[in-house]
């Protein structure tokens, strides 16, 4: 891969704006290439530009790289888990519409040279959006194809400096009770807190998502910004993201710390490692009926992810 | 007579009750109402469903014995039957769509995920009392019959214990369920309802009913079945 492993870069080790830019539309190439990872129809924008109304054409007949039909946008915002509002998958896309994405403040803290409170708008401005089309795998065992909208974590890590110190980041939900009706029972945790291994983060395909089919996320999606990663199952995806700390401890992410029995940090998805309420050899790819599809190790993205876990007891480390 | 025709007017009451969430089902089929996932939305309703049927079953005898109203019993099999029947889509569904037709994979499933094992479990004790819920069985079975269709505290307990294992965080309903069957189960401890019972007709309640709120096993029923 060409990405380097989090403990290649030092803390010493900063990249001027330009090469990073230059390393980014090199990653892009080689993914759009060999790696055919991304599957972008190619839709870069000025993350400043207005999202459009309408979904556009462009993604009328668009496939992942395994040929996969994408699902409705009428699928993927109306089945959701984000159970801040509310444990059934209608819930959200019922529920959320008292939520203002707007205005929107995101902290960037911990172990980096920038830390400092962002507008969304500012957070944003450096980054140009792509569209990329990735397998969502839940750990309940059914799955979608779905249009994300977004730019690299990479480039967001790259831009707050981490220092040597920085292992992990840890992610965090807004605690908005008053919007978010699911947070006002004790069902998790709250806030959801998510992390990632800095080599996880630095990954070319982790996104930090801001749309799908080409438009703004719905609320019920994790507006205004939210993670995707598509080699580990769906409740990785951390939503509506306030907070992005660089830390040297594994944070607990939320499943975890509500039944650790089942729930682990790295969560990919595996179907030789069931979870023990449900095998994970097999998975319902939605809209379908039959749970018949044989899950893949990574959920496909085993080229461009296995390296990062060589050498790990991945049943113990699940 | 007035017994009688409020008893058929409460059973009509009950088959509609117990259709509402089938009819509403296939109706959604149709009209595209059960969303993205469609056979979990099936899976979820039919057994919640049997649930709250099953509970309904066990309410029966306690409502009588409480009330001494007794052919409240009446309404008791087709409680049980149709608490079967979607007992019976439940794990139709499951078996068809989850597991695809695939025995090898339903008995690997079975022996793996304890949530499925006690769920198999409670299915399994209700087939053969709804099998035997026949005039021709209950006299066939004599008091063997009663004794089988005690099975039904089991198989309650086991499917609330089913759902308990399947939610992921938000355990409220099926804890909520829980407490209701814990109530039911206790109301049949010897002595609680016939203390409970005479209470309430020292009260001024129905005296009448309060002599015997507690009939021999197999008196009450019109048809012969008796407790549970």
């Amino acid at each position: 891969m060409l990405i380097r492993r989090p403990t290649d870069i030092a803390s010493s080790e900063i990249t001027p704006e330009d090469v990073y830019f230059n390393r980014r539309k090199f990653i892009r190439a080689a993914a759009a290439g060999a790696a055919g990872l991304a599957l972008a129809p190619s839709a870069l924008t000025a993350a400043t530009e207005e999202s459009p109304q309408e979904i556009p054409a462009r993604f009328q007949n668009l496939r992942s790289e395994l040929d996969e039909r994408l699902n409705s946008y009428e699928d993927i915002t109306t089945y959701n888990n984000f159970y801040e509002f509310g444990t059934d998958k209608s819930d959200p896309a019922r529920n959320s519409g008292d939520f203002n994405p707007r205005p929107w403040t995101v902290e960037i803290s911990g172990h980096c040279n920038k830390p400092g409170n962002y507008q969304l708008e500012d957070f944003l401005a450096p980054h140009r959006l792509e569209d990329r089309v990735y397998r969502l795998r839940c750990v309940e065992a059914w799955s979608m194809v779905i249009p994300w909208r977004g730019f690299p974590l990479a480039d967001l890590v790259r831009r707050a400096e981490p220092t040597g110190d920085a292992k992990f980041i840890e992610f965090r939900t807004v605690v908005r009770p008053e919007e978010m009706p699911g947070q006002r029972a004790n069902i998790l945790p709250w806030p959801y807190v998510e992390g990632l291994r800095m080599d996880e983060a630095m990954n070319p395909l982790t996104l930090l998502v801001t749309g799908v089919y080409g438009l703004d996320l719905p609320n019920q999606n994790g507006a205004p910004l939210r993670l995707v990663i598509p080699w580990k199952y769906g409740f990785k995806g951390i939503k509506s993201i306030v907070s992005i700390r660089f830390v040297e401890e594994m944070p607990v992410n939320t499943w975890q710390e509500s039944n650790s029995y089942e729930y682990g940090f790295y969560a990919n998805v595996n179907p030789e490692v069931d979870h023990p309420r449900w095998s994970q050899a097999r998975e319902r790819r939605l809209p379908g009926l039959f749970r018949n599809r044989e899950t893949l190790m990574f959920n496909g993205y085993g080229e461009q992810v296995a390296h990062m876990y060589a050498g790990m007891d991945l049943a113990r480390w699940k | 007579m007035t017994s009688k025709r409020t008893i058929v007017a409460l059973k009509v009451v009950l088959w509609l009750g117990a259709l509402a969430p089938g009819a509403w089902l296939v109706t959604g089929i149709f009209r595209g109402w059960l969303g993205a996932n469609p056979i979990e939305t099936l899976t979820h309703v039919t057994g919640m469903t049997t649930l709250v049927l099953l509970l309904l079953t066990l309410s029966v005898t306690p409502v009588r014995r409480l009330t001494g109203w007794n052919p409240v019993i009446r309404l008791r099999r087709p409680f049980g039957l149709f608490a079967f029947f979607y007992a019976l889509c439940h794990f139709s569904i499951w078996f068809v769509f989850d597991m695809v037709f695939n025995v090898g994979w339903m008995l690997q499933d079975i022996a793996e995920r304890p949530y499925i094992t006690v769920g198999m479990a409670a299915f399994l004790i209700l087939m053969p009392m709804a099998l035997t819920s026949t005039r021709g069985w209950i006299r066939r079975l004599g008091r063997k019959w009663s004794t089988l269709h005690k099975g039904i505290y089991v198989a309650a307990t086991l499917g609330v214990v089913h759902f308990y294992w399947l939610v992921k965080a938000d355990t409220r309903l099926p804890v909520l369920l829980g407490a209701c069957l814990l109530v039911l189960l206790g109301l049949r401890v010897p002595g609680v309802t016939g203390r409970l019972s005479r209470r309430q007709a020292t009260r001024g309640g129905s005296a009448a009913a309060a002599g015997d709120t507690r009939p021999r096993e197999g008196a009450a029923s019109l048809s012969g079945s008796s407790a549970p």
